[in-house]
């Protein structure tokens, strides 16, 4: 009983991994999306679709960004929050959804 | 015992024989042997097997590739976050959604952010110059600016002059980023004997540069040495260069981070020098010469000479560490390999190092002199090429006909160097004391900026500034170093240029 227990709990783990996936695919195959993290709460890159040194770049300095915007925002206004950072640069635009302690970058060739 | 009664009366007489056993009570001390034995240690071995137990519950549900892929996450992030799955489908919907608005808008086409003032004009910064080579009347010859940007180094000798010259001659630096900079007086003079006919800097080590000299000579110095800064030079030798050098380059050698210096001559030789285990001197490591026969002769090249192909232009690709690029002084364009194992038709005279023949492909030839071949840092096939006759023509590596040919000057054109910045942006530095700055995104043939120039003070050289890329260097013949700063159109990337840079590479020479 408890073997099948655990085999379920493994089972549902990888559903989840494959919805987790999934929806990252989906994000990705948009037009002139480059690459997406998911940052922890912890600012570890979790999934990543950059190489190792890109993402910890990216991860490192948009979580400090956004934490610095969120309390910005929060600062002037106590019952407002951050609901989304974009970023335009000349090469790209980098969107970061903020949520549950979670952050999702996407790095997008808007002119492709 | 009845029985026995009856047979004893049958009984005869009779002698029994006696038999005796003799004791043994006390007598058994006889030699006793001890033997002893031993069975060889056990050998015994352990092995234990453990199986990844993951991989077998996942291994019967879903796909190999996916396993494998799941496996690897699995090790590194153990386990789905808690509602990671909850955050992902709940940013999807909107992040989708602004990607897909973000594709469609057209909102920051064509914006560009102004961070600084911008600048629409090339203006002059500096204007350097060494008295005492004023004096003699010694022109710029080269110019280049140290890896970070901050060093212009120009050295001195004379373009106009065929004359075998021993007059002595300087190589200067001055410091543009230092406040105290004295257009008149440099930071650094090196006194060399004979004139410094080309120059080059390390592309790390910002107190390095090579230099080439009318005797032949490569020399290296290291500024940060003093009181001598000379850390090695070539000796004269039967391998040596015999006339002056033309270029020279530093290259990437086989082992990693290390340089070897390349230089050319109008002798038609390409050496190949590194510091040598003797402290100063430089050792020769491979040798290239330029024979006439041995040039692969494009179809439309109608001339046969014999004799070897003066070397007047040289450059690297940054692309291809085997490839390099040759302009000779009778206009043939080569493109060679520094891994070409043909043996060189040259009287094999230097004890040393036997001479190569590394040409593998001719473009169309000009017909002057090729004073300056530059590979572009934007694109692997693109280069151009300036020479005597006043064009410069941008070549594909792939065609032996230019694809792009721009009339920049009735005279002379002693260089041109492609922007480090911007993908379509070219320098040409014109006889008649004019630079040329070309940008090939306009539709017009003519130049998007031009640096006036006196007539009869030819500008020889000209050199971008990796480092700072504002500033563009360009040395005169009147012995005066233009230090101008670039306008922002000329420096900014646009976002459609490197497509731009691509079609015009693709396009077929006609």
């Amino acid at each position: 009983m408890r073997q099948l227990q655990e085999i379920n709990h493994c089972f549902i783990i990888l559903i989840q991994q494959a919805d987790v996936e999934e929806t990252l695919k989906r994000i990705e195959s948009h037009k002139g999306v480059i690459g997406t993290v998911v940052v922890n709460a912890e600012g570890i890159p979790i999934r990543t679709t950059l190489d190792n040194s890109t993402t910890v770049q990216y991860a490192g300095h948009l979580r400090q960004l956004t934490m610095l915007a969120r309390s910005m925002v929060r600062d002037i206004d106590p019952q407002n929050d951050l609901t989304f950072v974009r970023i335009r640069s000349k090469k790209h635009e980098i969107m970061v959804a903020p949520e549950n302690n979670f952050l999702l970058i996407v790095i997008q060739n808007p002119c492709e | 015992m009845a029985s026995f009664l009856i047979i004893s009366d049958m009984f005869t007489d009779d002698a029994v024989n006696a038999f005796s056993i003799p004791t043994q009570w006390r007598k058994c001390q006889t030699a006793q042997n001890s033997r002893s034995c031993q069975t060889r240690p056990v050998h015994s071995a352990d092995v234990e097997v453990q199986t990844a137990s993951c991989a077998q519950n996942s291994t019967q549900t879903i796909p190999q590739d996916q396993v494998t892929e799941h496996l690897c996450q699995q090790n590194c992030t153990e386990s789905v976050p808690p509602g990671l799955l909850e955050f992902l489908l709940g940013v999807e919907d909107f992040v989708v959604e602004e990607l897909n608005k973000n594709f469609q808008s057209h909102a920051f086409d064509g914006f560009q952010a102004n961070w600084e003032d911008p600048s629409v004009l090339v203006s002059c910064f500096h204007c350097l110059q060494h008295p005492s080579a004023q004096e003699k009347g010694l022109h710029v010859t080269s110019v280049c600016w140290s890896s970070t940007g901050s060093m212009v180094v120009c050295g001195y000798g004379r373009v106009d002059d065929g004359d075998w010259i021993t007059e002595r001659s300087c190589v200067c630096m001055w410091n543009v980023d230092r406040g105290s900079l004295c257009d008149n007086k440099p930071d650094l003079v090196i006194n060399v004997p004979t004139p410094v006919t080309a120059l080059c800097c390390h592309p790390n080590q910002p107190a390095l540069f090579a230099g080439g000299l009318y005797s032949g000579e490569v020399v290296i110095w290291d500024i940060s040495q003093t009181p001598d800064p000379e850390l090695a030079h070539t000796v004269m030798s039967s391998d040596s260069h015999r006339e002056p050098v033309n270029e020279v380059a530093w290259v990437p050698l086989q082992k990693k981070g290390e340089f070897g210096v390349l230089s050319a001559c109008s002798g038609g030789r390409v050496l190949v020098w590194t510091v040598g285990s003797d402290p100063g001197t430089l050792v020769l490591n491979a040798a290239y010469a330029f024979i006439q026969q041995q040039v692969p002769h494009s179809s439309s090249s109608h001339f046969k000479a014999s004799g070897s192909v003066g070397v007047t232009a040289l450059a690297l690709s940054p692309w291809d560490p085997d490839t390099f690029l040759v302009g000779s002084e009778d206009g043939l364009l080569l493109k060679c390999s520094f891994s070409s194992q043909t043996p060189a038709a040259v009287p094999a005279d230097g004890a040393g190092v036997a001479s190569r023949a590394p040409a593998v492909f001719s473009f169309t030839p000009r017909s002057g002199p090729v004073y300056s071949v530059h590979c572009s840092p934007f694109h692997r096939n693109l280069f151009v090429s300036a020479g005597t006759e006043g064009s410069a023509h941008i070549y594909s590596l792939l065609q032996a006909n230019p694809l792009l040919s721009l009339r920049v000057s009735d005279s002379y054109l002693f260089q041109a160097q492609w922007s480090p910045t911007r993908p379509l942006v070219f320098a040409a530095a014109t006889g008649q004391g004019e630079v040329h700055i070309f940008d090939l995104g306009h539709r017009s043939p003519r130049p998007a900026a031009t640096i006036a120039g006196v007539p009869g003070r030819a500008a020889t050289c000209l050199a971008f500034s990796r480092g700072n890329p504002h500033l563009l260097a360009v040395g005169k013949a009147d012995g005066t170093v233009g230090i101008w700063k670039l306008s922002d159109d000329l420096t900014e990337q646009s976002p459609r240029e490197i497509s731009l840079l691509d079609h015009i590479a693709g396009q077929v020479a006609e």
